[in-house]
């Protein structure tokens, strides 16, 4: 997020997209709601989905799924025509902005209708309360994001910030709401192929000889990036990766085209997993690491507003599992040849994997990462730190983009309209949408061996329209079988009228309704984001 | 009502949010969470998962031994015997193929220092880029 959780009750218009707040972020749809009903914030809703949060909307688009850019580049259009745009703001900090009015001159509301469905005078009246906001804020989570064009989708929402100069300041800014617990961290800890820390591009000949000499390595970090899980998964199949070390992850359940991964786990040469059980993934390993849950582990988690806060250890560690962080090390220690005698050395923790616990991993982070320079775990108590945060007297960054962007200028991208990779037709008619429930997490692995929520929520259901219910034949509670061209599903159906004529909502949550056997592995071009929101069905009686 | 023996103070395993828990442990179980007002992101309130979905901890299934395949099927397995055997054919498999041929997930829902580190053992031991998880999924 480029600002805070705590900037929601300062927003006069919310604009939510692409993500089920109440289900998937509950605690933030509390400030979203308390924005609308206690100051008279207006949210704007886009979703082709009638959610709970439809009920607090000033205005719900519901557009047909993927058509994001088309939308979005509507309401630029009309903010444009009607001159609601912030001059001042695009004159001095934005550039390219004369390419991106002619990308959308002609995305007139008309043609927005005609491609979205949304009614033209909707589109319209969007634009105009977003446009007229003194502060408004943009919220997504992956109903955004995974798509064949997620980044485009992004830059679409940038755009329309831009244009109204909505950065910088309280209750403004595009917020990518997070899905994972510590996902943040994950990328900001250069747990991506491209950058190390603190996004330091593996491209920078100084970033890699800085962390080469630091780390003292023996091998070269490549300036080359690396591969994306999807396409290390590809890789196995074609002779490239023949081993992968997996923690806390179960690609087996989480990624697209399922059967594509179990084929290619089933022929890897070798498989290393850590995690705290033994999941679908786990199950086809050739060596099992048992790791310790958040509660018997100390270390910090990263949140969406990019709060460094810390997890401290609660529990007692079960059986002969071992800390997280004590099973890397000692893989380091093995991996670099540092013998037991060296290792008992925490003089050297850099090279000789042992550091006298987590905090003193973060010192070596913050050494290395300048956006972190200024954090300890000291310094986290008692309300934790907001990156950036370049020096130990930095208070921490709240609102980014407050006088500059990191790049210098805002730049404007023109964008194009471009359909979903794969789009219903005669044979797979129905467009099958994926996400998640309020009592469930991810691959179900946490949230189903927890009794309470498995008993509010034993099942996966398979949603679909009661009109296109009534047409096939089926009522709530019929077994149905979902096809795609890459598997199918079968579980019980639940006819709703909260989803659009045509579509078929599934969550991810339960293995023997796995949705993800359906996904299409089709990827965004640059961020490599599966398009878990569109794919194409067919729906049937089992 | 139950006292419990401490409460400790953490952050929530589940989604972005990053609420700040209260943990209730008597006997080594979590039997109660609760938030405190002052949390930043939250301010004390929870989710239905924040506050009640932590008995994945004390599951039955929680993994406690390392296992190795053997023959087939999954065994118990020392320490000792599990991390050479990693270490191992992962230097064999680099020396084969190239450290390209590696690839590590990391993850989510693991520490920044945990992640940290599991890229480190990536980049600066075995020498590949191939670092990713789920961020995308």
């Amino acid at each position: 997020m480029t600002n805070s959780i705590a900037d929601i009750h300062l927003a006069d218009v919310l604009l939510v997209t692409g993500s089920n707040t109440t289900e998937a972020h509950p605690v933030i749809s509390l400030e979203m709601k308390k924005a609308v009903r206690k100051r008279g914030a207006k949210l704007i809703l886009i979703d082709p989905r009638e959610i709970e949060l439809a009920n607090f909307a000033a205005l719900h688009l519901r557009p047909r799924s993927g058509t994001d850019v088309a939308l979005l580049n509507t309401m630029a259009h009309v903010i444009l025509a009607e001159g609601l745009e912030d001059k001042e703001f695009i004159a001095a900090r934005t550039e390219n902005f004369e390419a991106f009015k002619e990308a959308v001159r002609d995305c007139t509301p008309q043609w927005g209708e005609d491609v979205t469905g949304v009614p033209a005078d909707m589109i319209v009246e969007a634009a105009q309360v977003y446009g007229r906001a003194r502060s408004a804020a943009i919220f997504w989570a992956m109903g955004i994001t995974q798509s064949s064009h997620g980044v485009d989708n992004v830059q679409a929402l940038a755009n329309l910030a831009l244009l109204t100069g909505n950065f910088g300041r309280p209750g403004t800014g595009v917020n990518p709401l997070r899905g994972q617990n510590n996902v943040q961290g994950a990328c900001d800890m250069g747990g991506l192929p491209n950058v190390i820390t603190g996004y330091q591009a593996v491209s920078d000949e100084n970033v890699r000889v800085k962390f080469e000499n630091a780390w003292q390595t023996k091998v070269k970090i490549p300036p080359k990036p690396g591969l994306t899980v999807t396409e290390m998964v590809n890789g196995v199949l074609d002779g490239r990766i023949k081993a992968l070390y997996i923690m806390g992850e179960n690609p087996l359940l989480s990624d697209p085209n399922t059967n594509h991964v179990r084929e290619a786990l089933e022929q890897i040469e070798f498989l290393a997993v850590q995690d705290i059980f033994l999941n679908e993934t786990a199950q086809m390993a050739h060596v099992v690491l048992p790791g310790v849950s958040f509660a018997e582990k100390e270390g910090t988690f990263t949140n969406t507003e990019r709060r460094v806060q810390l997890v401290r250890p609660a529990l007692p560690i079960r059986g002969e599992a071992r800390r997280d962080l004590d099973i890397i090390c000692d893989l380091g220690q093995r991996l670099s040849g540092v013998s037991a005698d060296d290792s008992t050395d925490v003089v050297h923790p850099v090279t000789n994997w042992n550091y006298a616990g987590a905090s003193a991993v973060w010192n070596e982070i913050a050494a290395l990462t300048p956006t972190m320079a200024g954090i300890s775990h000291e310094r986290l108590v008692p309300h934790g730190l907001q990156w950036p945060c370049p020096a130990p007297d930095h208070p921490g960054t709240p609102i980014l983009h407050k006088e500059k962007f990191t790049r210098g200028l805002g730049r404007f991208t023109p964008l194009t309209f471009r359909e979903p990779a794969e789009i219903p037709d005669a044979e797979y008619p129905f467009v099958l949408n994926t996400g998640r429930i309020l009592q469930h997490w991810h691959g179900g692995t946490l949230s189903r061996r927890s009794e309470g929520l498995d008993w509010i929520v034993p099942e996966g259901e398979i949603q679909i329209n009661e009109a296109d219910g009534a047409r096939l034949g089926i009522s709530t509670g019929d077994w149905i079988r979902v096809k795609s061209r890459r598997g199918e599903a079968t579980g019980k159906a639940r006819l709703t009228s909260k989803l659009p004529r045509g579509m078929v909502f599934m969550t991810f949550h339960f293995a023997e309704v796995p949705a993800n056997a359906l996904t299409n592995d089709a990827v965004d071009p640059v961020a490599k984001i599966p398009e878990y929101k569109v794919s194409a069905v067919k729906v049937e009686r089992a | 009502m139950i006292k419990p023996d401490r409460i400790v103070t953490t952050t929530c395993p589940y989604c972005g949010v990053g609420c700040m828990l209260n943990l209730h442990i008597k006997d080594d179980v979590i039997y109660r969470v609760t938030s405190p007002f002052d949390a930043p992101a939250n301010h004390g309130n929870l989710c239905v998962k924040g506050r009640f979905g932590y008995d994945f901890v004390h599951a039955k299934d929680r993994l406690t031994q390392p296992l190795m395949r053997k023959d087939g099927a999954l065994v118990s397995a020392g320490w000792d015997e599990a991390m050479e055997y990693v270490a191992s054919r992962l230097l064999e498999i680099r020396d084969k193929y190239g450290p390209d041929s590696i690839g590590f997930l990391v993850s989510a829902k693991c520490t920044n220092e945990e992640n940290y580190l599991l890229q480190k053992v990536a980049r600066g031991l075995i020498g590949t880029n191939n670092v990713d998880h789920c961020a995308r999924l």
